[in-house]
């Protein structure tokens, strides 16, 4: 069937209806978008209306990026909206969810509780660099065969993180309901469901994710 | 969140520096807690010191035989450490009795120390609160106060402190070095850190003006049992409702503190004497000037039973 020249992506379609309620209702969240120049580094505070800018550099999926950032901008907006890499989810933005997990230098962050400009020079991987369609992740694979979601908008924080958890549980990090804190955990049910416990999913996936953690855990080990 | 500017420090002194001559600037390290207090405005720094670069992470020995923890230290790789693991096991424990894995990943030693509560009325911006708004009333004093301290409040506050680690850290001794801008160095012992709330909640430890802690140092080992037993509404990444940190020897003797019942953790060296004879006598003493309110007069009960938990485990 061929493609109709109408036809918009979800995204584009929530970004227009965005910024139409912004600009009817809130003229002010619109001046807001225009850059002003970059306060000095003197501690002067930022004049009312303005905004910092700070430059920072990071690899981001291997890639190298460079980024001049309203100093505001967390981790997890640059990555959805400068970089364009919209696979990690804002979900609570306060780090009570888990959907924004990424990898920071192979360990697992929320990316929604740290500023952008603190990474300059880091590594940071996220959902779109563990794995594309082509060639899947085994932690994507074993979460589609184990149906390790419903809706979805949690998963890529659950992948991450879990990338993570393996990578924890590898290195020897012990956790609350390790029995032995000088014994080498083990990558058991009881032991992912505590390591996963700040990735939540409104659709009570929880069983299979832990079933897809395992299995790749098991072809690990 | 409120405009800042941000720069990165170069060396502890230079941070102080700059945090003491710029009024409303503020250390950023993990950012963990700092970074959602921004987020509802309930913080609001006009600068931002980030202190990462420091290089104060690493674990050492010191010459009395225990450990010098540098403040950037993340909580994971503190837990992590098999010197803590083996040696200090009540901090391991209690570190990885908080928050998430993530978290953990990204908060540090000193801040886990610096945490703010997180007494809903503190959060709630619509509430007067005497810690987020010096004056404005305390909205928790005959509202919601299940969560709330029994011990060790005043008629301005009676919020709770919420870290475990620190829980952890007043058990063992532990003592916090700092860096004033004039490049003096203090040691000041954990039990001599957070301030009573009286009448000026919104201070909540004796940090000076740009003061930056620099590490947190460990006495040497004193053996024994290590154990730290949390209670909370969920199983995992909640905050307290109680917790009981112990150490107990073969003899009986040891030391207690507790998390979730004041503002700061709550320990009363005197109160240990009476542990050999068990949690009764020993949670008489602890809490015996405790002022429960009909919400949170479970809070005693709850760390007796936890207590005598606790020291049925050390005896098996």
């Amino acid at each position: 069937m061929p493609q109709s020249k109408f036809e918009a992506t979800r995204r584009d379609v929530l970004v227009v209806g965005a910024m139409t309620v912004a600009a009817t209702t809130s003229p002010s969240a619109v001046k807001a978008q225009v850059p002003a120049p970059a306060a000095s580094s003197s501690a002067s505070p930022v004049p009312s209306g303005n905004v910092a800018l700070s430059k920072v550099s990071m690899t981001i999926n291997g890639k190298p990026r460079d980024f001049e950032l309203d100093t505001r901008t967390t981790l997890l907006d640059a990555l959805r909206e400068h970089a364009l890499l919209t696979g990690t989810k804002k979900g609570c933005d306060h780090g009570q969810c888990g959907a924004c997990t990424v990898l920071l230098d192979g360990r697992r962050i929320n990316s929604c509780l740290t500023l952008a400009v603190m990474h300059e020079g880091d590594n940071v991987t996220t959902i779109e660099g563990l794995g594309s369609p082509g060639q899947l992740h085994d932690l994507q694979s074993a979460f589609v065969k184990h149906d390790g979601y419903q809706c979805g908008y949690c998963t890529p924080g659950q992948i991450c993180s879990a990338a993570g958890v393996l990578g924890e549980i590898q290195a020897g990090v012990p956790s609350h309901v390790s029995m032995d804190l000088m014994a080498a955990p083990q990558a058991s049910p009881e032991e992912l469901r505590e390591r996963m416990s700040g990735n939540i999913c409104r659709c009570g996936a929880y069983c299979n994710i832990i079933d897809a953690i395992t299995e790749v855990a098991g072809r690990k080990a | 969140m409120k405009s800042f500017t941000y720069e990165r420090a170069r060396t502890p002194q230079d941070a102080a520096v700059v945090a003491e001559r710029t009024q409303g600037a503020k250390f950023i390290a993990g950012g963990t807690n700092l970074l959602d207090l921004m987020k509802l405005e309930i913080e609001t720094p006009v600068h931002l010191i980030d202190v990462n670069g420091l290089k104060l992470d690493k674990i050492e020995h010191t010459e009395a035989g225990g450990l010098r923890i540098g403040a950037l230290v993340r909580n994971t790789d503190l837990a992590a450490d098999k010197r803590v693991r083996r040696d200090y096991g009540l901090l391991a424990r209690a570190l990885l009795a908080g928050a998430s894995g993530q978290l953990r990943n990204k908060a540090t030693t000193a801040g886990n120390l610096l945490q703010r509560t997180r007494c809903p009325y503190f959060y709630d911006t619509n509430q007067p609160c005497n810690k987020r708004q010096p004056g404005s009333g305390c909205s928790a004093i005959g509202g919601f106060s299940r969560g709330q301290a029994i011990i060790g409040a005043s008629d301005a506050c009676i919020a709770t402190h919420p870290s475990d680690m620190a829980v952890a850290m007043r058990t063992l001794d532990a003592v916090v070095e700092t860096v004033r801008a004039t490049g003096e160095v203090r040691q000041i012992p954990i039990a001599e850190f957070y301030r009573a709330p009286g009448s000026t909640p919104h201070l909540e430890n004796v940090l000076g003006p740009g003061e930056l802690i620099t590490a947190v140092v460990l006495p040497k080992p004193v053996g024994g049992v290590h154990i730290y037993r949390k209670v909370r509404d969920r199983s995992s990444y909640a905050f307290a409702l109680i917790s009981v940190g112990a150490i107990v020897q073969k003899d009986g003797s040891g030391r207690v503190a507790l998390g979730g019942v004041a503002h700061k953790p709550w320990r009363v060296e005197e109160a240990e004497t009476t542990l050999p004879r068990g949690a009764r006598a020993t949670v008489d003493r602890l809490l015996a000037d405790a002022t429960p309110s009909n919400d949170n007069a479970f809070k005693r009960p709850l760390v007796e039973r936890t207590l005598a938990a606790v020291l049925t485990q050390a005896r098996s």
